[in-house]
């Protein structure tokens, strides 16, 4: 294509951005933004599907009928969410098989906050309240991303999440009006679970390399530290609430700003786990590849019975 | 071997009886009948549909987004084909 071409495409496109007017499938796109979708979308179907296992190892052990329903209900959105995002990869033209061989091979990331083991019950109540709300403060700005599939799938997931973040609650706020016990393993889930899900945000705004151009393009609406500190805000009164404490000593509320002020995460621990090293993205990673290699005979029935059928059909 | 990947599937649901089947999505199966299983566990799972119709999406042909400013023009003009389009004295109801 000529440069001049180019340039004018481009001016085009950041126009209709501009305007909030929202990019689909088969309109002219930077191969930067198709890139820069591919790679934010398709780690995200893949934080889904990895977010399943955490959760999934304590559906045989769910403390009472209610409990393991509503968790399999959550663990199958997930699923669900998993599929509507892989789908919108696709409409960019990235191959599915291949995006998925990506996550088996190490290549694509997913959310470092599913590296991280579910040792107790209460671990559900904290994933479902902090790691599903930092995960729906997250995707609530993405419902007006500017690529339209993406968009459009952000809404039915964010409708279906809500749900998710209650079921935690409920059940960190049972613990924590239990027994002894119970709470004090209710504050272990929020000891463990508190840093983790203010690292989800990703790096602080200074570090973050991709945050000016998604926001140009309308892919992020709002910077990583602006969305943690919302979460801090929100979470720490709900901790309050039900009589759990925040595990930062340097917690502390600015009457001026209206804001909390929190001490430094710990970067270090956040990009160790980024880089493979946290306790479980070896076991994570190997899941999802058994489960890709145990399921191919599935895959391959259904093949043949499609076919059967196909040549059943012709004959009547 | 190299396994033979399902074809991708286009989604529409009619949320209720009296509405349109609308796209939802897409997603992979072998065949239409597990096209549709797999449409109603993803797309309702809370009663979002009472019917379901899935095309395979090769078989979708769309307009095309460049041509579309030239390819929808002839609409343009033709302002005369909605009712504001004309003068109606005052005083006349029901038109």
């Amino acid at each position: 294509m000529k440069e001049i071409d180019l340039a004018e495409l481009e001016r085009d496109f950041q126009a209709k951005i501009d305007a909030d007017i929202k990019i689909e499938p088969k309109d002219w796109m930077p191969d930067e933004y198709r890139k820069t979708l591919i790679r934010q979308i398709s780690q995200h179907a893949h934080s889904e599907v990895v977010g399943m296992l955490p959760e999934g190892n304590w559906i045989t052990r769910a403390p009472s009928l209610r409990r393991k329903a509503v968790l399999l209900a959550k663990v199958q959105d997930e699923a669900g969410h998993g599929l509507y995002l892989y789908s919108a990869t696709e409409t960019l033209g990235a191959d599915r098989e291949q995006t998925i061989d990506d996550l088996h091979s190490g290549k694509a990331k997913y959310s470092s906050i599913f590296n991280y083991p579910t040792l107790t019950w209460a671990d559900m109540g904290a994933i479902g309240w902090l790691v599903d709300g930092a995960a729906i403060m997250n995707q609530v700005p993405l419902c007006r991303c500017s690529y339209g599939p993406y968009a459009r799938a952000m809404v039915r997931v964010c409708k279906e999440e809500s749900f998710h973040q209650r079921q935690g609650f409920e059940i960190m706020s049972k613990l924590a009006n239990g027994t002894p016990q119970q709470k004090e393993m209710a504050q272990d889930a929020l000891n463990r679970f508190w840093w983790p899900a203010l690292m989800m945000f990703g790096p602080n705004d200074a570090e973050s390399k991709h945050t000016a151009q998604s926001m140009k393009w309308k892919i992020k609406r709002h910077t990583n530290d602006e969305l943690r500190q919302q979460f801090i805000d929100i979470s720490v009164p709900q901790a309050k609430l039900i009589g759990l404490s925040i595990p930062d000593p340097d917690l502390k509320f600015n009457e001026k700003t209206g804001h909390y002020e929190s001490g430094e995460i710990n970067w270090d621990e956040f990009w160790q786990v980024v880089e493979g090293n946290g306790p479980c993205n070896k076991d994570r990673v190997d899941t999802r590849r058994r489960a890709k290699e145990n399921g191919q005979w599935v895959r391959e029935a259904a093949n043949a019975y499609a076919e059967k059928r196909r040549i059943r059909k012709k004959a009547s | 071997m190299t396994e033979k990947e399902w074809p991708l599937w286009e989604v529409f649901i009619r949320s209720k009886q009296g509405l349109n089947h609308k796209h939802v999505g897409s997603l992979r199966a072998a065949d239409e009948e597990m096209a549709i299983d797999n449409a109603r566990d993803v797309y309702t799972r809370r009663s979002e549909g009472i019917s379901i119709w899935v095309v395979q999406s090769t078989n979708v042909f769309a307009s095309s987004p460049t041509d579309a400013d030239a390819f929808f023009e002839p609409a343009n003009d033709k302002v005369y084909r909605h009712p504001t389009f004309y003068d109606v004295p005052d005083g006349i109801e029901h038109m």
